[in-house]
């Protein structure tokens, strides 16, 4: 066992972990982040995407060890700083972008990911992006447009803010 | 009172706050003080008798707390996993129903069964112990096939069961098919299979043995769509505990779709184990845990036969059908080929005469269940793909030879045992053709061919029975249990209500569909009312979520039991009003004197009600809560026409899905939002029926398609935007609400749709059919035969 | 997954020093490796990370060669102007790997030594004859790739970098598996001075190949029809739940056109 500190949500923490701990074991045992969640163990269904030093990762593979000083991001760190839902979040809740809300997190972070490297995605653009997140319950119909919305709105901040 | 938050109205989810921000509350996220970890050794192979087992390594390895083997469940006297549905075969015997311990004993059964379990400080070192244990296996051969095991294995699943057949049914009036038949002037044939599936919720199971040692009670925290379901066949046919000594928990639940109905082995198990270790034991599967755990779905075989007149009028279908239960029987696995499935097999034609028979068959595979539709899919893609083959060679278009044989007089009773209250197909067939522009797809069709793509439509005209079920008459064929739902309003003295359902929301959105309900109903703030459900410590009963059954049964209760909260609030206003009771209407969240403009605020009588000073006291009870139970007179029977439009590459065979219009009729609507959502999930699984997922075994019973790496889940770039419409549905004659429920519709009405539209696309090539799933391979194989055929003649 | 030491060292000898101790293994993005030890399919007990070595990372342009880091993500390969403009069809290939996520994290040494039949890298090595350079020697593609999941890597030898040489024209189309989204087929066609290279991954039963009649009809008339002609037999080729070997074939011809047209 070793301590591995990191910035997680933007507040340094600290926890136990082995060689073999996986970054999603850390944050749901360690850090009682529960809002990662694991759906698979292939690596392919991203209901444990998080955001590794700004950069969407598959947090059930990749080890804890070695992230010293890492900046984690989580579902629970993309809130706004009032506690009022972020763009993403409020936009899967106005479109109707999740039923079960297991692989929501997961499909936030990387949506979020998205838009930070095409601010305006095609429809195309968002359902290829999207391809390690798969989602049961929709039928992806209402994430692609709560994508849409989402980057309509941040576009509309951007202009806002001109 | 709010009127955005009524009926019918596209209310925003008031669960999503805590999905969205991470805060949902699913069983792995749960852990209890001094809580270990099971882990379940499982069978390698498809079928062997268990020769000896050495857990003695096991036994002393790092952090083992306990290691259990068939012999020890045997020894404590337990149950096995207990089947809910009998079926009575063609000759009045009862079903063939083997034992299904929670552990094998002496025979493993198929890949997966679960043989040691290991509990331990941390899942590692359970896991690290397992493979400690020596297992010598007799192999036997395994019973794969269904078609092979049905010509005459001489390998039987269980000594029981001869020639592997679990029950030889049939439904409908034999002769008057086969006189159809012989006066018939075309027949049309067709053999197909349903493919095998695995639901896949994103959640995987898991579940929390809790027993408490002050109180001897036991808390199993679970991912089940119906708790109390669960308490009931664990409680009283596994584990001997009775029900006011065992609480369930299903919390946040991330997906079922049938697959979290059933009681499985590991509920009982950490149940049970956790007061033999006197620890809490959690079990959490694997993906590739559950592709060999959870029960799958669908896998059928069938001929069909369609006898029509020179006009093409339907006058009798015949179906044989296999039906894979798999090595035993899940919970609701004998109804679902049966009664979920030849019921259905009129569809919306006015055939005078169905006949169907089914044979159940036990293989070395993981049993089958209900998944998603559950027998109506199997039904809907028999009669859709047939009719549109009829419509091929009379030469008919498949818009046409449906409106032939419409049913068009409600309430109809079909040959195959069930009354449809209501519908009106026309009306959803335009719709269809309407927002599909379906009169201009010759238009599209050409241009794709510019582009050397094969454009196709298809079109299916599904009816399902939902909202299950009235108990007498399941109980009559064959449930051990009623299908009723309950609910409690709960009056609190301020006014605000919690209403205990026990319908269990795992996606469906009834946090804010029945808040919707119950703020329509009480005229109180939609923020007032809070649905409790999921956890049989506080709701009185429930029989879950399935079948989409919650608003049509679940809700139905709800609003019975608020027309018992109003009933009671009538004659507490009445006093205080000091007016008869008769002459109490209660509207827009008042209690009116009628014809006057004398009131009492709904917040104001439920007050009284906890503070009964100026009160009623000789003639009604202080507080303000009610229970009712709703037992459905009959089904609700949503139905809709699909059109599925595709593009196909030819020199791929890869299917490219342009649209799907869904023209559906689920009566009236409470919230179109989560409606809309609930048929894009459906459609989803339909469509990834037809095109991607495929369970396959090999001849040995090891499951080839056993992780995501070989089992094709739909993703986002594999579908498009969906059109659907389902406005101005034909009321439910027989429940409060006249809804219909909408939860499967997608996933039974989508297949066919787009079986038929990809061969369709392929019309110049005299391609016949072609099996799900419509995967690039057996398209272009369909092609390429048919071009080498084409050539050669 | 089974306990092993993990270690991270900054730079190559390091590293190698390290992977000398008894039972270690590399780790490099981990995409792969890390599902596999959750599987208990494989039992290290030392996992040397290399993901710490910054001179295993980045890409440079050196006249007509692009030299990519061992170390580098499937993504920045895929976001990098110098690749994105000299071997267009190496950067289309990267950005078709996996997911975003995935992407972000797999490594383009870590795919080529692993050497899975269906990478999509390998069909770039052999295309465009690259070198793959480790911390002993240089090899050529066709004598690094040794068959399904065998590479000449010897124990404790790490590739360090990969050299393309710059084609006057590239292009990789991928098929892909219905359910992994690995390719089913990946055809990588190159122009270059010695001629027009195909290579094929995904199909093959011994891992990535080089098609010779694709290339010599190619190199004669490079165009659609020239694909047209030529006789890709299904011998060799693998059968699986997704394809048979009649339907790779047909793959590959289909493919091989489609990147002929994109070159132009």
């Amino acid at each position: 066992m070793t301590t591995i500190t990191m910035t997680v949500n933007g507040k340094e923490r600290s926890g136990k972990a082995e060689g073999r701990t996986l970054l999603v074991d850390f944050l749901r045992t360690e850090m009682g982040l529960t809002g990662t969640h694991v759906g698979c163990d292939t690596s392919q269904c991203g209901c444990c995407v998080v955001h590794v030093n700004g950069e969407s990762v598959k947090a059930c593979a990749t080890f804890v060890s070695g992230m010293d000083g890492a900046e984690v991001t989580t579902i629970e760190g993309m809130a706004n700083d009032d506690g009022s839902l972020g763009v993403m979040q409020a936009s899967f809740k106005e479109h109707h972008g999740l039923q079960c809300g297991f692989c929501t997190p997961g499909m936030i972070m990387s949506a979020t990911d998205l838009l930070a490297n095409n601010p305006s995605p095609s429809e195309d653009e968002i359902r290829t992006w999207l391809k390690g997140n798969i989602c049961r319950c929709t039928g992806y119909h209402n994430i692609v447009k709560s994508v849409q919305a989402a980057a309509a709105t941040m576009a509309g901040a951007r202009e806002a803010a001109e | 009172m709010a009127k955005d938050f009524g009926i019918g109205e596209s209310v925003k989810r008031s669960e999503d706050v805590r999905f969205v921000t991470g805060n949902g509350k699913y069983t792995d996220d749960i852990n209890r003080p001094g809580q270990t970890y099971a882990y379940f050794l499982r069978s390698p192979v498809a079928h062997a008798t268990l020769d000896s087992i050495n857990i003695d390594e096991a036994k002393k390895a790092p952090g083992v707390v306990g290691v259990f083997t068939g012999q020890d469940i045997a020894d404590a006297g337990l149950g096995g996993v207990p089947c809910g549905w009998q079926i009575t075969d063609k000759h009045g015997d009862p079903m063939k129903e083997p034992a299904h311990p929670i552990l094998a004993h002496g025979k493993v059964r198929h890949v997966g069964d679960p043989i040691v379990c290991v509990v331990a400080d941390t899942y590692a070192q359970a896991r690290d112990a397992a493979e400690m244990i020596d297992i010598d296996f007799g192999q036997l051969p395994a019973v794969v096939d269904m078609k092979a095991a049905a010509e005459g294995n001489p390998t039987n699943v269980h000594d029981e069961a001869p020639d592997n057949v679990c029950y030889d049914w049939e439904l409908g009036d034999k002769e008057a098919v086969d006189s159809a038949f012989a006066g018939a002037a075309h027949v049309t044939t067709l053999e197909l299979v349903n493919n095998r599936l695995v639901a896949n919720p994103m959640e995987p199971r898991c579940c929390i043995g809790d027993w408490d040692s002050s109180s001897d009670d036991y808390t199993l925290y679970t991912t089940s769509q119906n708790p109390h379901v669960i308490r009931l066949l664990m409680g009283a046919f596994v584990l001997n505990i009775p029900e006011h000594k065992l609480r369930v928990y299903a919390p946040d639940v991330g997906g079922g779709f049938g697959a979290k109905i059933y009681h499985y082995a590991e509920e009982a198990f950490v149940t049970w184990a956790s007061k033999q270790v006197r620890r809490p034991i959690k079990w959490t599967s694997d993906r590739s845990e559950a592709f060999i755990s959870d029960a799958h779905g669908r896998d059928q075989v069938t001929k069909a036969e369609l006898a029509m007149d020179a006009e093409g009028k339907f006058l009798a279908l015949r179906c044989d059908t296999l039906a894979n239960m798999g090595a035993y029987l899940s919970t609701f696995a004998p109804a679902i080929p049966t009664w979920l499935h030849g019921t259905l097999l009129a569809g919306q034609y006015a055939t005078p005469a169905v006949h169907c028979r089914v044979r159940a068959m036990f293989t070395n595979t993981v049993p089958v269940d209900a998944y998603r539709g559950a027998g109506r899919p199997e039904a809907t893609y028999i009669l859709e793909r047939i009719v549109n083959k009829a419509a091929k060679e009379l030469g008919l278009d498949q818009c046409e030879l449906r409106r032939r044989n419409f049913i068009r007089d409600f309430p109809y009773d079909t040959p195959v045992a069930v009354q449809y209250d209501t519908g009106d197909f026309d009306k959803t067939l335009n719709k269809a053709m309407e927002i599909s522009d379906y009169a201009n797809f010759e238009q599209r069709r050409q241009e794709a061919a510019s582009r050397g793509k094969l454009r196709g439509i298809g079109l299916s005209c599904y009816i399902e029975a939902c909202g299950i079920a009235p108990s007498s008459l399941v109980g009559a064929l064959g449930a051990r249990a009623g299908l009723y739902e309950a609910a409690t309003i709960r009056v609190n003295p301020t006014g605000s209500v919690t209403v205990l359902t026990g319908s269990h929301s795992h996606g469906q959105g009834h946090e804010t569909t029945f808040a919707q309900v119950v703020s329509d109903a009480l005229g109180i703030p939609f923020e007032s009312v809070d649905i409790v459900h999921g956890d049989t410590s506080k709701v009185p009963f429930g029989m879950g979520t399935y079948g989409s059954r919650s608003l049509a049964v679940g809700g139905s209760a709800i609003v019975k039991a608020v027309d018992k909260v109003v009933e009671k609030g009538k004659k507490i206003a009445a006093h205080l009003l000091e007016a008869a009771e008769s002459d109490i209407v209660f509207e827009d969240g008042q209690y009116k004197v009628a014809g006057t403009d004398k009131a009492k605020a709904f917040a104001e009588v439920s007050l009284a009600a906890y503070v009964p000073h100026n009160y009623p006291i000789e003639d009604v009870e202080p507080g303000l809560e009610e229970t009712a139970f709703y037992d459905p007179k009959n089904f609700t029977f949503p139905a809709g026409a699909y059109l599925c439009e595709v593009e196909v590459d030819p020199e791929t065979g890869k299917v490219e899905i342009i649209d799907l219009f869904a023209a559906d009729d689920f009566g009236n609507i409470v919230n179109p939002m989560i409606v809309e959502g609930q048929v894009h999930g459906g459609l989803a699984q339909g469509l990834g029926q037809a095109m991607l997922e495929n369970c396959v075994y090999d001849e040995e019973g090891q499951l080839t398609s056993g992780s995501y790496m070989d089992y094709a889940m739909p993703l986002a770039g594999d579908l498009p935007m969906f059109t659907v419409s389902s406005e101005d549905g034909t009321p439910c004659t027989h429940n409060p609400l006249g809804v219909k429920g909408c939860g499967e519709a997608g996933a039974i009405g989508s297949p066919p749709a787009l079986v038929n539209a990809v061969i369709d696309a392929l019309r110049d090539h005299g391609i016949e059919h072609i099996d799900m799933p419509l995967s690039p391979n057996r398209v272009w194989s369909a092609i390429n035969a048919a071009s080498h055929k084409q050539a050669a003649e | 997954m089974y306990a092993f030491d993990y270690q991270k060292p900054s730079d190559v000898d390091s590293a190698v020093a390290a992977l000398k101790s008894e039972g270690a293994q590399p780790l490099s993005g981990g995409q792969t490796l890390i599902p596999t030890l959750k599987m208990r399919l494989n039992m290290p007990e030392v996992l040397v990370d290399l993901s710490g070595i910054e001179s295993m990372k980045g890409i440079s342009r050196d006249g007509d060669t692009i030299h990519v880091g061992a170390a580098t993500t499937h993504g920045a390969i895929a976001k990098s102007a110098d690749i994105q403009s000299a071997i267009p069809g190496l950067a289309h290939q990267a950005s078709r790997i996996g997911d975003p996520a995935v992407r972000n994290r797999g490594t383009i040494g870590g795919a080529i030594a692993n050497n899975d039949p269906a990478a999509c890298y390998p069909s770039a090595c052999m295309a465009l004859n690259a070198t793959i350079v480790t911390n002993t020697r240089e090899l050529s593609a066709a004598n690094f790739f040794l068959g399904m999941y065998t590479t000449a890597l010897e124990e404790d030898e790490i590739v360090t970098a990969v050299k393309f040489p710059v084609p006057s024209g590239s292009s990789y189309q991928k098929f892909d598996q219905p359910a992994s989204r690995f390719p089913l087929v990946g055809v990588f066609v190159a122009k270059t001075a010695e001629g027009v290279r195909v290579a094929v991954t995904g199909a093959g039963s011994d891992g990535v190949f080089r098609h010779e009649g694709l290339e010599q009809a190619l190199s004669g008339s490079f165009s659609a029809d020239a694909v047209g002609g030529v006789t890709v037999s299904s011998d060799g080729l693998m059968k699986d739940l997704h394809g048979t070997p009649e339907y790779r074939a047909n793959l590959i011809k289909v493919l091989t056109k489609r990147a002929v047209q994109e070159i132009g």
